[in-house]
């Protein structure tokens, strides 16, 4: 595997998925816009409500980030067998682990950091916006600087590479693999059996381990330390303490088995 | 060295079984023409060779395992597995730009000097090229990979003759030189006979006939036969008898006939066959067509 194949490979995904960045791009704008609007109609311009809503923006954008990283996921080996192109992209000298590997770095590795970027321009442009109107309305804007612009942003960096990037891992690898292996209805795949699962333990044990612990995964294992508050933002959570959670190893091993799953498929697998 | 050494390639898909023992072996320099019914296991021989599927036997392909070096083979072969499988959402500049990007032996300059010959624009998308467009697009991508082995699965199925015409014009005048080796498969024999320099028949996964053009030339012929001679040629041991126009055409195996090239002279016309008539011979005499 040579770095330049890899890099190649992850071009070629923005080539053919534009929506992992024009999707984030255009929730920022209208949530910049939505601010515009807020400000000029008096709302959100003390400091804390202004801080509330820049939160509120960046979970939006990481909402949105992580539904085009399911369905980009879904998609990404199974569109190729799908379209036939998979014979294209064998017939170049790039190894199946390059492509599934570039593929596993778009949601894991390009998304948070496409996030975070485009976090940090939407929040310093509703910054200049808002500070802007207040001033042309005579009013003060001093105090919205005194926000913990810096603290903030560091919060969502550490947020976006924790969970984001290592918590979500396992799921981004599952997503992969149906998406390898489906010959039809990847999202139904993909899906259905996490239900079934549930449903059984729910009737044979009376218990709802398996859905909780799905749960605990999406949320990013944060409901459990209420003291960490309900967003991202408190920082750091130790960093240590994420380091040495058993759920974030098996989480990542279950991420290593799904991706060897899915390059073995992937040597195997005709076009549909 | 051989470019291709097969022996005893065997491969079934459940109880189907695509390839039941094929040996093969094919020298550097050669243009060799794999011909077969539909089903008879050409596709999947070519996916063996390209590392696509995983095979029983022995195969080498350029001294490697297909299916345990897939990547590393595909520096020295170029492939195309027919029309439709360039990725049709991207666009002409992005795909030169990635073939540039990942592959070592990809000349750009060489793909952009043959497109110019085309009306192909470089920032359109596939899907929006013709047909013909699409696989003049593939050669160029092909032709510009400095391959050792390049194989062809139908690379002309559903286009005119003029496209198909220019196609192999090309792949002959600008590509082909005694150091490439060339693999295709094709419906269109007789536009490809005077292409090729061996010729191989495949039929019910097995290798049926495998033959140089120079052998075939000489091994085989085909005679118009006079009709008040007929019943003398049939007694000399034709492989297959036709019928054109009301004239009867038998086409004789000089090594199994009874008669050699003087003697079948007397009966009639003596033409060289079309590999297309050896190949109706050959897979009637296996019972393979209604």
């Amino acid at each position: 595997m040579t770095s330049g194949a890899m890099l190649w490979s992850v071009r070629r995904e923005l080539w053919e998925n534009r929506s992992i960045y024009l999707a984030p791009l255009i929730v920022a704008i209208v949530i910049v816009c939505a601010s515009v609007v807020a400000t000029l109609a008096g709302r959100h311009t003390r400091p804390d409500d202004f801080a509330r809503g820049c939160e509120f923006a960046a979970a939006a954008l990481m909402g949105t980030t992580l539904i085009v990283a399911i369905f980009y996921c879904l998609d990404a080996l199974y569109t190729e067998r799908r379209d036939r192109a998979i014979l294209f992209w064998k017939s170049m000298p790039v190894s199946d682990w390059t492509v599934v590997l570039s593929k596993m770095a778009v949601p894991l590795i390009l998304l948070p950091v496409i996030t975070f970027v485009i976090s940090v321009a939407m929040q310093l442009t509703m910054l200049l916006t808002s500070s802007a109107i207040l001033s042309i309305k005579g009013q003060g804007a001093a105090a919205l600087w005194k926000f913990p612009w810096l603290q903030m942003s560091a919060g969502l960096l550490h947020h976006l590479v924790t969970v984001h990037g290592l918590y979500y891992a396992p799921i981004f690898g599952w997503l992969l693999l149906v998406s390898a292996w489906a010959k039809r209805l990847p999202f139904l795949w993909a899906f259905l059996p996490l239900a079934i699962i549930g449903f059984i333990e729910k009737i044979v044990f009376n218990t709802t381990r398996f859905g909780t612990m799905l749960g605990s995964r999406i949320s990013g294992g944060m409901e459990g330390n209420p003291a960490k508050g309900g967003v991202m933002m408190p920082w750091p959570a130790h960093p240590l303490e994420f380091l040495a959670s058993p759920g974030l190893w098996i989480g990542l091993a279950v991420a290593a088995t799904c991706l060897a799953a899915a390059v073995r498929l992937r040597r195997y697998r005709d076009p549909i | 060295m051989a470019v291709i050494e097969a022996r005893g390639i065997r491969k079934s898909f459940g109880t189907t079984v695509a390839l039941d023992g094929v040996d093969l072996r094919v020298e550097e320099g050669r243009i060799v023409g794999l011909i077969g019914p539909n089903g008879a296991g050409k596709t999947t021989a070519l996916n063996t060779l390209l590392g696509l599927t995983p095979y029983q036997g022995e195969l080498t392909v350029l001294g490697r395992d297909p299916w345990t070096a897939r990547a590393e083979l595909m520096r020295d072969v170029a492939f195309i597995a027919d029309v439709a499988v360039l990725p049709r959402w991207m666009r002409v500049s992005h795909l030169l730009d990635y073939a540039g990007g990942v592959h070592p032996r990809f000349r750009r300059a060489k793909a952009e000097a043959f497109l110019a010959k085309t009306a192909i624009r470089r920032n359109a998308k596939v899907r929006e090229l013709s047909k013909g467009m699409v696989t003049q697009l593939h050669l160029a991508l092909v032709m510009a990979v400095d391959a050792r082995l390049l194989v062809l699965d139908e690379p002309t199925l559903g286009l005119d003759i003029l496209y198909r015409k220019q196609f192999y014009d090309s792949l002959l005048n600008d590509y082909f030189d005694q150091s490439r080796t060339i693999l295709v498969t094709t419906h269109q024999v007789e536009e490809i006979q005077d292409v090729l320099t061996d010729v191989v028949f495949i039929n019910r996964g097995r290798i049926v006939f495998n033959s140089s053009m120079e052998q075939f030339e000489s091994r085989y012929l085909e005679v118009l036969v006079r009709p008040d001679r007929l019943e003398a040629a049939r007694a000399l041991r034709p492989i297959h008898e036709r019928q054109m126009l009301g004239r009867s055409i038998l086409l004789f195996d000089l090594q199994a006939a009874s008669a050699d090239r003087q003697q079948l002279a007397a009966l009639g016309e003596v033409r060289k066959p079309s590999i297309a008539d050896l190949f109706v011979a050959v897979m009637e005499g296996q019972g393979a067509t209604p």
